[in-house]
């Protein structure tokens, strides 16, 4: 029973895994990028539910709300201001960039909230469920975040294969180039897929910190690390890749943490990401890209 | 032969700036003008410029992003603070076993450097940069479960704790997990260090200029043409990544050597230092060794001078980093840059007719 019970908290730790890594996925596959201030959006959204709910005591409903358009602005301004410009320079610059609005964000909330971890209430009202006689108990918050991640990623497939943005979205992940000359606008779809993947972060933020109840401006930085190895781990720029990828590493984090050694249970999730990088390099279901000269 | 000449002069202003700030530390010293806080940071000076010095050699010249090497400094400084106090019964003299010591961190960070390059270079770009990453905490997270003990029967490893390591009554833990190591002795000093970022310079600006570097320069340039006219990739990458992992190992010794205890925390050994030298690299100029030499020394000692700043002196370097990458690499500012030059010049131009 108990490694059921590992098992399905290593699931409800993927599906968190899988939403954020999303974003990774998405913005990667579109505007070719690592987004690597995607992990502290995640913090982010986290302050901003801690700051309306504990501080302000209104409903957590309003928190989330609060945090989905305060993610999705911060989101759609940072590529604004710091990546759009870098648009056509190289990779090398872009990342570096990413690394420094990656900081920004962790230091600003670092001289707002200073360093001490805050006590997170969790946003997630559900009765734990007992199966078994007892014998397993599966929390509210696990349930919730299985189920969120499932019905997100049901919804983004849909939203990209039905509407017209999607189809755009897929366009200039396929060719840039070509999809300018069809007529898309590729800033603003590039635009429109940050907006996303960072209402997804603050989602996230929402479960994760629910989950983990301890919020410190580092509190992103880990899972965000985490999510973009389960986005190459299924395979970079595919959406079930994400799904798969996550929660394979939210299962293998969990296991080794209760079967091996606690302390070892980050080493043994990098080593599992090199070792798949080396097998396959696009990751699990990556496409593979032949190089033009 | 100009070029060749135009090379030894700038390398060896490179020297000399080393030099003169070497000599001008020795006469604020004896003049009595130094006070105890510089002291303190004479010696970190030197690690910090010998592993931006080091990562330009990866990030600059080889064009490869490398986001793990606090990791290999880790290994440098773990492997060379085990030595010294292994070998305290061994070797008497501290100044010997310091010595063998830069050799062993080097030769294992070196090692190290191979290990993870044969597999990770083959992967380009962005992935690069996620894996030594991922080394990076992988390292640290070992060390920090790590227990090594000595007794009469020789060495004891464990991950558990230091109980099982199974050791007799005469047993001492030497690497002690989270704890780290405890009693190395502080051999470091500032002219050691300068000796060591000296070596550095020596062994990086040569390689630069030689057909190894050259060869380097084209992969990063362009891979496929380097390819085609036969330079042989791997080789070389791995060639420019051990080395530069090396260099991080040396570094990692003298950090070891300046402090009595070593742990592998977030703070020294985690993605946040890594981050910080490629700060020190992206601000200098990538490819620019005098550049991230001077830059290591400038935000190193700016936010201990400005002590109110130190609050925000990691929002400043976030803040000068984007802002930097923002006006150095965008198209839009490129653009700018060269007609903002182009009028300069014509001005410059103007005003030597109008004196003519």
């Amino acid at each position: 029973m108990s490694f059921l019970s590992y098992l399905i908290n290593g699931i409800s730790l993927g599906s968190i895994y899988a939403i954020i890594a999303l974003g990774y996925t998405m913005v990667y596959g579109i505007a070719r990028m690592l987004n690597f201030a995607h992990g502290d959006i995640i913090m982010v959204g986290g302050f901003v539910i801690f700051t309306i709910v504990s501080t302000l005591s209104l409903p957590p409903a309003l928190g989330i709300l609060a945090a989905v358009v305060v993610c999705t602005v911060l989101g759609v301004t940072i590529e604004r201001v710091a990546y759009r410009p870098l648009r056509g320079a190289s990779s090398l610059a872009v990342l570096i960039t990413a690394i420094g609005v990656s900081y920004l964000l962790q230091n600003v909330a670092l001289l707002i909230f200073g360093s001490n971890a805050r006590q997170f209430t969790s946003v997630v009202n559900v009765p734990s469920l007992k199966l078994a006689g007892g014998a397993l108990s599966i929390s509210g918050v696990t349930m919730v975040t299985i189920v969120t991640c499932l019905v997100i990623m049901v919804c983004l497939t849909q939203f990209i294969s039905r509407t017209k943005v999607g189809q755009a979205m897929l366009a200039v992940s396929e060719d840039r180039g070509a999809a300018t000359l069809m007529g898309i606008d590729v800033n603003r779809t590039i635009a429109i897929t940050f907006a996303i993947g960072s209402a997804l972060a603050a989602i996230a933020g929402a479960l994760l910190c629910s989950a983990y109840p301890s919020l410190t401006p580092y509190t992103g930085s880990m899972p965000g690390i985490k999510a973009f190895v389960a986005a190459v781990f299924g395979g970079i720029g595919s959406i079930p890749g994400a799904l798969i990828g996550g929660i394979l590493l939210g299962v293998i984090e969990n296991l080794s943490k209760a079967y091996i050694s606690s302390q070892l249970s980050d080493a043994i999730v990098f080593s599992v990401l090199i070792v798949v990088l080396l097998v396959r390099p696009t990751g699990i279901l990556g496409r593979k890209i032949t190089e033009k000269v | 032969m100009k070029k060749k000449n135009s090379v030894l002069i700038q390398n060896s202003i490179t020297y000399a700036i080393v030099i003169a700030c070497w000599v001008l530390v020795q006469i604020l010293t004896a003049t009595g003008n130094m006070t105890s806080l510089m002291k303190g940071l004479l010696v970190p000076l030197c690690i910090y410029v010998i592993l931006a010095v080091s990562l330009n050699l990866t990030v600059g010249i080889l064009g490869e992003l490398s986001l793990g090497h606090a990791g290999f400094m880790c290994v440098g400084a773990f492997s060379g603070a085990f030595f010294t106090n292994y070998m305290e019964a061994a070797i008497p003299g501290v100044g010997l076993r310091f010595f063998l010591a830069l050799l062993l961190g080097a030769a294992v960070a070196g090692v190290f450097g191979i290990l993870i390059g044969i597999p990770v270079l083959r992967l380009k770009g962005d992935y690069l940069a996620i894996v030594t990453l991922a080394f990076g905490e992988i390292i640290k997270n070992l060390i920090n479960a790590l227990y090594v003990g000595r007794d009469g029967s020789g060495l004891h490893f464990s991950l558990k704790d230091t109980l099982s390591l199974g050791m007799d009554d005469t047993g001492v833990v030497l690497i002690k997990g989270a704890q780290g190591i405890t009693g190395t002795p502080k051999a470091a000093t500032f002219t050691i260090g300068v000796l060591l970022v000296l070596l550095t310079l020596f062994i990086v600006l040569n390689l630069i200029h030689s057909r190894a570097g050259r060869a380097i320069m084209a992969i990063r340039d362009n891979r496929i043409a380097a390819e085609s006219i036969g330079i042989n990739i791997t080789k070389y990458k791995l060639m420019a990544f051990s080395i530069s992992a090396a260099l991080a190992g040396v570094a990692g010794v003298l950090y070891a050597h300046n402090l009595s205890s070593l742990a592998a925390t977030p703070k020294n050994f985690g993605y946040n230092m890594s981050i910080m030298i490629l700060v020190f690299v992206v601000l200098g100029g990538l490819g620019n060794i005098r550049g991230s030499m001077i830059a290591a020394v400038v935000l190193t000692m700016l936010p201990e001078l400005l002590r109110g700043l130190n609050d925000y002196r990691m929002l400043i370097y976030a803040v000068v980093l984007i802002v930097m990458m923002l006006f150095n690499s965008s198209p839009r500012a490129i653009e700018l840059r060269e007609v903002f030059m182009e009028k300069f010049r014509k001005k410059r131009k103007t005003t030597a007719k109008e004196a003519a």
